[in-house]
């Protein structure tokens, strides 16, 4: 019995017409579609058309094996990638009982800082770049760089590397990570107030962000807008604070909130987040233990039938594996809560009466990736 | 007095060439071959300026953004323009199905007719301007408004969402714009007492205005540069052309030579709008005078008066560039605020100030 | 509120919640008739409010269609785990909870597009990912395709 079901057709206003903003476009970061009712130069409606890029990851989670889906997370929210990499193995290792090595947490633990740097480095060289500031994209991209050579050199990729492993990592890392990272942190330290500079104090930037996409911390709960996000609005959702994993809950790091819940806070909190992971890899990158780079793992990885929920900090929000599992190699059912779903959610809740402009503000300020969305 | 070596020798040649044809045609003719050939030069002049103005933009860019620029076209890549510009001319030109094709087609002819009209009034070397008006300012301001019509043409004709968008915030900027330009040369004008461009040059021989005027010549001086941005839709107030919203804004849907029209009379307003700056401001082609050295006076003069004026403006434009490149842009709204509730306010406070210091004799 | 204390304030708001033993989380099965008042009490009532609405799954387990509901509560820190299930295949139909928690809105829609399970109420029930005109319901376990699917 085919079904059809019938797109409602947004009504009209007088005086009110609609723009297709994608889904190729170049501020909407990746393959989004937005149909917008605009009257003027003002915003009436929104209405986001995802799944251009939706590869069925679930669908496939439910016949691979358990390190095999670690490859399937490495694409799913493509800056974030060791984190991502990082849920599968804690799901695993938490459902085995598996205690992995002191020497690969704190590798893990330093990745996934320099993978959260990383992240924000390429989203403010975007954002600047969206709002008209052409040159923030080339330095942004710039020393954006250096983290990729590290990674390069210790995991072989630059890009979506799936270096973890069930149980550890794949290899050990290069001799010369520690050097590199100090040096690189050094030499970041110095660039960032660059940033700081060009965009953060330019009163240009601060009339286009200040007020504009408000969102209460009550609305953040709501929606369930959590990450950097939702911490603009002192939704206090940090998961390394409230369900600490790795070494979270031994180094000394503050949750970044702010109140004011508009673009600029979002901005603060992410430039802030960028301190505070420098300050994080700074207290472990001397102290890494020698020891193994992986515990000892069965060949085949059978969890135990039951339901397993795990979740991380992404560099964009709470990101939730829920597995249940049937005892055999295959999860019976897999399912990625990502948070750039739930902070597209909101985009048509606070752009009403914004300009085109402030949408691609706001827009740029959530921090959507949109493979995240779709999967 | 000043630079007599080389007004002497651009004199003779224009009076050779004047002398020479009428000698040898009926005047009627001597007439119009002179037009045709003072037309020619101002369009080769017009070409060549564009093409290196682009190159040099991109190089300029380059530099800020930490990376090189072309360098592989000729050397330096000197050559990347004209190979950009055969290549545009190479292109299809895309004709819209329900478009307007009168007014499509004439959009980008009045732009360029608009930019290039101005340039015929300013002076690159004592007696070296094609018209010399005794209202050259006045002129200058009112052809280069022509501007607005052809952007607008170009939105609507375009049959596009996007495009209309474009011009409508263009046109608003454009003529709101236009108001604090024109002011701010109201105020030197006070000061100088003359409209005409050679007047104005001649009466900077010991002193540019900018400094003779000092405090509301300097502020004109800033407001200008910020109007003459936003008129020319440079930099941070670019919002009708805006990459990252609005894919091209009003030029969207035009390929081939008609966009190298609208992407060449954009950098020649923008060389236009800085000869303005460095004639009436910073001297044009008077080289750089203090009353009273006369040693210091005629070391600048061996300078030739062409390399001052190029100096100056190449400064002014370098200025234009810097800021495209470092600022976000500003939204409409915004952009019409800073004009209507900052700038607007300021320019007639700046003329009420120049005129009582005209009045009491309290400038150099 | 620890976990007996949260168990007993749970039975006491929701009495035909069944305890599945054994998981992660306090986890109860919730018969389909009472999901939106079960909801509405667990946000609004002072001792659990349950704000943080988490996750929103479905699942096809075989003999039934389950959605299952992760809460938490931003002012107590702590997590529930609710569940409904239907036998029905043809036409199942839950209500919906995006009034109570407007994340709801995006998680069941996606739920529709991938399962089929409709929800009473919801502002704007339909597809998300795949075309309007999709046949099917891909994450069922019958869901039988031959050109976009490769079996080894």
């Amino acid at each position: 019995m085919k079904e059809v079901i019938h797109t409602p057709v947004p009504s009209v206003e007088e005086e009110e017409y609609h723009i297709n903003m994608g889904p190729q476009h170049p501020s909407t970061h990746g393959v989004l579609r937005l149909v917008v009712t605009l009257q003027g130069e003002i915003v009436k409606k929104l209405k986001p058309h995802c799944g251009y890029i939706h590869r069925g990851m679930e669908k496939m989670c439910e016949k691979d094996t358990y390190p095999q889906i670690i490859h399937l997370t490495d694409r799913m929210d493509y800056l974030s990638a060791h984190i991502n990499n990082h849920a599968v193995c804690l799901l695993v290792e938490n459902a085995l009982q598996i205690e992995v090595p002191e020497r690969v947490k704190y590798i893990r633990t330093i990745m996934d800082e320099l993978c959260r740097i990383q992240s924000h480095q390429l989203w403010w060289a975007s954002f600047g770049m969206d709002l008209g500031g052409l040159t923030c994209f080339f330095y942004g991209l710039r020393d954006r760089e250096k983290i990729l050579d590290i990674w390069e050199e210790s995991t072989g990729a630059r890009f979506l590397q799936s270096y973890y492993t069930p149980g550890g990592l794949m290899w050990d890392i290069h001799p010369n990570f520690q050097k590199r990272t100090k040096e690189f942190l050094k030499y970041f330290r110095k660039k960032i107030k660059d940033y700081e500079r060009i965009l953060s104090g330019n009163v240009i930037f601060r009339e286009r962000s200040r007020k504009i996409g408000l969102m209460t911390k009550e609305e953040a709960i709501s929606y369930g807008v959590t990450g950097p996000s939702g911490r603009g609005s002192g939704f206090s959702c940090d998961v390394r604070k409230h369900h600490p994993y790795g070494l979270y809950d031994k180094v000394d790091f503050k949750e970044i909130l702010y109140q004011q819940g508009d673009t600029l806070a979002r901005y603060m909190v992410r430039m802030d987040e960028m301190y505070e992971s420098m300050h994080i890899i700074d207290q472990l990158i001397d102290n890494i233990p020698q020891g193994d780079y992986s515990a000892k793992m069965k060949a085949v990885i059978k969890l135990p039938a039951g339901e397993y929920y795990q979740r991380v900090e992404t560099a964009r929000g709470d990101l939730g594996l829920y597995c249940i599992s049937d005892g055999n190699k295959t999860p019976y059912r897999l399912k990625f809560r990502t948070p750039s779903f739930s902070n597209l959610s909101i985009l048509d809740h606070i752009s009403r009466d914004l300009k085109i402009a402030d949408l691609v503000a706001i827009g740029g300020s959530l921090d959507l990736v949109i493979p995240d969305i779709d999967r | 007095m000043a630079s007599n070596i080389y007004d002497n020798f651009v004199y003779s040649l224009t009076q050779w060439i004047h002398n020479g044809l009428y000698h040898m045609l009926p005047p009627v003719w001597a007439l119009v071959v002179e037009l045709t050939i003072i037309g020619l030069v101002f369009l080769i002049f017009y070409a060549l300026v564009g093409l290196f103005l682009v190159y040099a933009e991109r190089k300029v860019c380059a530099f800020m953004q930490n990376r090189i620029g072309p360098n592989r076209v000729g050397p330096y890549g000197i050559f990347q323009t004209i190979a950009d510009f055969i290549k545009l001319l190479m292109k299809e030109l895309v004709t819209i199905k329900n478009s307007d094709k009168l007014l499509f087609n004439l959009a980008p002819f009045i732009v360029i007719i608009a930019s290039f009209m101005a340039i015929a009034a300013i002076p690159f070397a004592k007696g070296l301007h094609a018209i010399d008006f005794d209202i050259g300012i006045l002129y200058v301001i009112a052809v280069s408004s022509l501007g607005v019509v052809g952007v607008l043409l170009a939105g609507w004709s375009s049959n596009n969402k996007y495009s209309l968008i474009g011009a409508m915030r263009s046109g608003a900027q454009i003529i709101s714009y236009e108001l604090s330009v024109g002011m701010s040369l109201l105020t030197i004008i006070i000061l100088a007492g003359t409209m005409q461009f050679s007047e104005l040059v001649a009466g900077q021989e010991y002193g540019w205005y900018i400094f003779k005027g000092h405090i509301p010549a300097f502020i004109a001086f800033v407001v200008f540069l910020i109007a003459s941005t936003a008129e020319t839709n440079r930099g941070p107030f670019d919002l009708a052309e805006a990459e990252s919203e609005l894919t091209a804004g009003f030029h969207t849907e035009y390929s081939g030579i008609k966009f190298a029209f609208f992407f060449l009379a954009e950098y020649m307003n923008m060389f236009i709008v800085a000869s303005i700056a460095a004639t009436v401001f910073l001297g044009g082609w008077m080289p750089f005078h203090v009353w009273g050295w006369t040693g210091f006076n005629q070391v600048m003069d061996y300078i030739p008066p062409s390399i001052w004026y190029i100096g100056k403006t190449g400064f002014v434009i370098f200025l234009m560039m810097l800021f495209k490149w470092t600022f976000p842009r500003l939204r409409i709204d915004q952009l019409l605020t800073l004009e209507w509730k900052y700038l607007l306010p300021i320019n007639l406070f700046n003329i009420l100030l120049m005129a009582f210091i005209v009045l009491m004799g309290w400038h150099f | 509120m620890d976990l007996e204390k949260l168990k007993e304030r749970v039975l006491t708001l929701v009495p035909e919640a069944e305890l599945e033993e054994n998981n992660q989380f306090l986890t109860f099965f919730i018969p389909a008739m009472k999901l939106h008042q079960t909801a509405i009490n667990l946000k609004e009532d002072e001792d659990t409010a349950f704000d943080y609405l988490f996750c929103q799954s479905g699942t096809d387990m075989g003999k039934y269609l389950m959605v299952v509901y992760h809460l938490e509560s931003t002012k107590f820190h702590h997590s529930l785990v609710f569940k409904v299930k239907t036998e029905d295949r043809q036409n199942p139909v839950f209500d919906t909870v995006c009034d109570i928690w407007r994340t709801a809105e995006f998680h069941e829609r996606e739920i529709f597009d991938l399962l089929g399970i409709r929800f009473n109420n919801h502002p704007d029930l339909r597809r998300i990912f795949l075309d309007e005109n999709w046949v099917g319901y891909p994450l069922r376990k019958d869901y039988q395709d031959e050109v976009n699917i490769v079996e080894l």
